[in-house]
């Protein structure tokens, strides 16, 4: 007795006999799945371009012993290349549920006219849709500019809706949370300026510089600099993947149907949060990065804690701290802004929230690189 | 001279729609919408999928500007009245979004409690009374702490509907309350809806597709036909089911029966 399972399956095969001479019979056979791949249907199109004209197309599929998709996509690709010549195959031959697959495949015809398809444009004009995107960007950009300064106005009159709990909430997570991040990046910073600067200072026996060295530099660049990177990457990201989230689940939209300005609500709370938290967090760096130095140059330098304080308040005023602090709060108003802006323009899918993090936080980057070298050049120019 | 436009007084009219054309960019998707919405209805917006039901329910609660044409509220015509006057007219309003749209980082009673803290002088004992009782009304007593992550996809759905009835609005706005809910569930809410109708008095606008909802609650209707981008029918749905002129409607209404 014989099992079907026993029986060894033959693969799919194809063969072409001409019964007449202007009749081409397809001969279907095996196991059609698409484990093995689908045959080349290059012997079919030789055949029907070939010099005796064919006029008839039938199929022969008694033999064939399973099938699957990979049988009706065989079959679509030498139907299409028939059409092409002008014939339609008579199915007559095929297994009755293939027959059946292929009707319904041709019930509903493509449809046109989806604004999606192959076309294929050039260089040129892809440079130029890119650029175009960009600058549809524009006008959103200053449209949340001024949103964001109507809803300040709001603000300070009293009028604008937000809850205070949340502002404390969003403080804490963008203040004290943020402390390990910027103790571990500062005081690193710290010890590298100090170590490189020490190298150069010590070839003049000019050791006692780093302080002045480390000093300047952590406050009035890059503690504020560090800092505004640190809150790109942490807060300017978060901002944008919670708002995004949700404009995704509508909560943007129900708070527009009620009357709730999103601006006040949302995007006040995260403005405020960054403003207050970044001058502390800015002042935070320096001092940590200023102990770091202190460490080089005790451990590597032997120069007295003492010794080493006293150069620095002598290298420090308050208007070093002033240019760095403006500078930390001018970033954090642009990661609020940058973070906000992406969460708000989010779309409606996890792909878009994805997208806006990344968005915001390139964003954010970029806003503090150009304001750093702007406002260096202003305060420059003004000589402080 | 140009006419006229504006409907004549007509006390039950509570929302007309005249001209209302939609489109994202160029891309129309309705054109030549006209319909009205008597006080008391529940008004169905039914078509098949993709048809445009969801963004005709944007433009009437004042979430995005038509291409063309105007909406009006009794006979104020909402996209061209001032800033304050929208917030006013918006106030009525209450909107049940497709997921419940709860803010995720509030509590069930903070959701609700938010409208009437914003726009009501009550102290807040008061509101948490109205919480209380509003959440009661849809079944959720005893969930007031629970954030809107930690409950179900029904009981979300229920929740956003206390907020939506929060601030006792004039006009609720449902976008397919019966998605993804099991048939009983959906059942009570269409309950709840016909509940609501009768103890509020409220005018009630339904986007769904579930043909046992639309006969069980609307008496008056829309039908947008995605081909035509354009409305074919309109009125009662158990009248349309039977006796409407066009067989797209009749074969909707019917399950593709003809």
């Amino acid at each position: 007795m014989t099992n079907p399972a026993d029986t060894p399956i033959r693969q799919a095969s194809v063969g072409y006999t001409q019964p007449e001479a202007d009749c081409l019979l397809v001969r279907l056979a095996g196991s059609w799945t698409l484990k093995e791949g689908i045959p080349s249907i290059d012997e079919f199109s030789r055949r029907i371009t070939g010099k005796t004209p064919i006029r008839q197309i039938r199929f022969d599929g008694r033999d064939i012993t399973r099938w699957d998709t990979s049988l009706l996509a065989f079959l679509t690709r030498l139907m299409g290349q028939a059409r092409q010549q002008g014939m339609t195959p008579d199915l007559d031959g095929l297994p009755e549920g293939v027959r059946r697959l292929l009707d319904l495949a041709a019930a509903v015809p493509p449809k046109q006219n989806t604004g999606r398809g192959d076309t294929q444009t050039g260089m040129i004009a892809q440079i130029g849709a890119i650029t175009l995107e960009y600058l549809r960007g524009a006008p959103e950009m200053v449209r949340f500019l001024g949103e964001v300064t109507l809803s300040f106005g709001r603000l300070l009159r009293g009028k604008a809706q937000f809850r205070r709990t949340d502002l404390l909430l969003i403080i804490q997570d963008v203040g004290p949370q943020a402390l390990p991040i910027v103790s571990l990046i500062s005081f690193l910073v710290g010890l590298i300026v100090a170590y490189m600067g020490a190298v150069q200072l010590a070839q003049f026996g000019a050791q006692i510089y780093i302080a002045n060295l480390v000093g300047i530099g952590m406050v009035r660049e890059m503690g504020a600099l560090m800092t505004g990177i640190i809150m790109a990457g942490r807060t300017g990201a978060s901002f944008a993947a919670q708002l995004g989230t949700m404009q995704v689940n509508e909560e943007i939209d129900a708070f527009r149907t009620l009357g709730i300005s999103p601006m006040d609500f949302l995007v006040m709370p995260r403005m405020l949060a960054l403003i207050f938290v970044m001058p502390l967090l800015t002042l935070y760096s320096d001092l940590v990065g200023m102990l770091a130095g202190l460490l080089v140059a005790k451990t590597t330098f032997d120069i007295g804690t003492f010794e080493y304080y006293h150069q620095t308040v002598h290298a420090l005023d308050l208007t070093q701290f002033a240019v760095g602090i403006s500078k930390g709060t001018t970033y954090g108003i642009l990661i609020a802004i940058a973070g906000c802006l992406r969460g708000m323009q989010c779309g409606r899918s996890a792909q878009a929230v994805g997208e806006a993090t990344t968005s915001a936080v390139v964003t954010s980057i970029l806003f503090i690189v150009v304001a750093a070298s702007v406002l260096t050049i202003i305060y420059q120019q003004l000589g402080i | 001279m140009t006419p006229d436009l504006k409907p004549q007084a007509q006390p039950e009219a509570h929302i007309t729609v005249r001209d209302l054309t939609m489109a994202y960019g160029d891309f129309v998707i309705q054109h030549d919408l006209n319909f009205m919405v008597r006080r008391g209805d529940i008004f169905i917006i039914m078509g098949g999928s993709g048809c445009g039901k969801s963004t005709l329910l944007r433009h009437l609660i004042g979430l995005k500007p038509p291409a063309k044409g105007q909406v009006y509220f009794d006979d104020i015509s909402f996209w061209e009245a001032e800033p304050e006057e929208q917030e006013t007219i918006k106030r009525g309003f209450g909107m049940l979004f497709q997921s419940g749209a709860l803010w995720s980082s509030l509590t069930l009673a903070e959701n609700v409690a938010l409208p009437l803290g914003e726009y009501t002088g009550l102290s807040p004992a008061e509101i948490g009374e109205i919480v209380s009782l509003k959440l009661a009304l849809v079944g959720l007593a005893g969930f007031e702490e629970f954030y809107p992550a930690e409950i179900s996809g029904g009981m979300q759905k229920r929740a956003g509907l206390a907020r939506a009835m929060a601030l006792d609005p004039d006009i609720l706005f449902f976008d397919e309350p019966s998605a993804g809910l099991d048939p009983i569930s959906s059942r009570r809410l269409d309950d709840l809806i016909l509940e609501l109708r009768e103890s509020l008095g409220a005018t009630i606008v339904v986007v769904t597709h579930e043909l046992a909802s639309i006969f069980t609650i609307g008496n008056n209707s829309v039908f947008l036909d995605p081909e035509s981008r354009t409305m074919i029918a309109g009125g009662d749905p158990k009248i349309l089911r039977t006796e409407s002129a066009d067989p797209k409607v009749r074969s909707f209404l019917n399950r593709g029966e003809p």
